[in-house]
């Protein structure tokens, strides 16, 4: 069952029915239900906001270090750098994600010239 | 705010359902708004190198409506996780969207609302719109809210379209290097922004669990990796920030 099991043209959207919105929309559904206010600081509010703060932060460790498509012809340790100090320059621009978003492409995109 | 006239009164303020959608519409041309436009550059971009189809590029969008629950999802696909794994993983990533829900529906709702429109507008709940409509809505008739809200939400639904559409098909022609740098904006929008809108201790070393968990179960475990992933990391960075901060909130930004 998994997203390339079948080889029907129907089988992806499925796949995305059930794991994307299905999984998505429940939780939209619940917070209509429940209607009223939810207490932000609750623990566990606190450990739901964690584990999904952990899961898209593995998809992005994932991304750098098993990239697909072009930017995997880049070393691993050009990617690392350029998110390093994409990262960086973010903190120390007062969090502007623009310069984040520029130094990582510089270093990136500096590095695929010289290869 | 007072009748129910279908013009527009002395003042110049609109009165019918169909200005406040307009209004609405206006309203996502805006920073969070085009923050959105810029992610979902980065999206088209991950999606297409990643290999799938346009059709499901934007089938995914505007069926979820999350980009890290779309992020999440992509990265389930290419490690091929079952049905159910691919389900829980996103699952886990969507559930901030309830408190964002549960924060909306009251501003939205008067007692002539039906419940379906309210399940209706419910899907297109995410950051942006969230963002955008709770700024503005003390600006709206309260009878008026659900209308001005569609507006913000198609508007940035079509908007996101058109963009995600024209990098897909434009992609095609780039340079590699050009394809790379695109692909890499979704890690480092999302890098950025994690870090942006953690609100407390838990979210910061969750964040950091992720990044080096996520490549170590991939190698262990495929398949489940971004789920153990979560939990593993997710849990493990709630119990230390319990441990280290027993008063618990961030208290703004660090010293």
């Amino acid at each position: 069952m998994t997203f390339d099991a079948y080889d029907t043209w129907w089988w992806p959207y499925l796949f995305v029915l059930v794991a994307g919105w299905l999984a998505s929309d429940i939780w939209r559904f619940i917070g209509v239900a429940i209607g009223g206010r939810l207490d932000e600081k609750s623990e566990g509010l606190v450990l739901a906001r964690a584990v999904a703060t952990a899961l898209v932060a593995a998809v992005i460790g994932k991304l750098i270090v098993f990239p697909s498509g072009a930017v995997a012809e880049t070393s691993l340790l050009v990617r690392i750098a350029a998110a390093a100090f994409g990262f960086g320059a973010y903190l120390a621009s007062g969090k502007r994600v623009i310069a984040g978003i520029v130094v990582s492409e510089a270093i990136l995109l500096t590095s695929m010239q010289l290869a | 705010m007072t009748g129910a006239r279908d013009s527009e009164s002395e003042d110049g303020e609109p009165h019918s359902a169909a200005q406040w959608w307009l209004r609405g519409v206006g309203a996502a041309v805006s920073l969070p708004g085009l923050l959105l436009m810029s992610a979902s550059v980065g999206y088209a971009a991950l999606s297409r190198e990643s290999g799938i189809s346009l059709a499901l590029t934007l089938f995914m969008m505007n069926f979820i409506w999350a980009l890290p629950a779309q992020v999440v999802l992509i990265g389930a696909m290419l490690s091929g996780a079952s049905l159910p794994a691919a389900a829980i993983a996103v699952s886990l990533s969507s559930v901030r969207l309830m408190p964002m829900v549960v924060a909306i529906v009251p501003e939205m709702r008067v007692p002539a609302t039906r419940n379906w429109v309210l399940y209706f507008l419910s899907h297109f709940v995410a950051v942006t719109s969230w963002v955008v409509s709770m700024q503005r809505f003390h600006e709206v008739p309260r009878g008026r809210r659900t209308a001005y809200y569609l507006g913000i939400a198609l508007a940035l639904l079509t908007g996101a379209n058109i963009v995600i559409a024209g990098v897909y098909l434009a992609a095609a022609q780039l340079p590699q290097a050009v394809a790379a740098g695109l692909f890499f904006l979704m890690p480092m929008y999302f890098l950025t922004s994690l870090w942006g809108s953690a609100r407390e201790h838990a979210s910061l070393f969750a964040m950091v669990f992720g990044l080096v968990l996520g490549p170590v179960f991939h190698l262990i475990i495929p398949g489940i990796d971004l789920l153990a992933a979560g939990l593993v990391g997710g849990i493990g960075a709630y119990l230390l920030h319990r441990h280290t901060s027993p008063g618990g909130v961030k208290e703004g930004r660090a010293p």
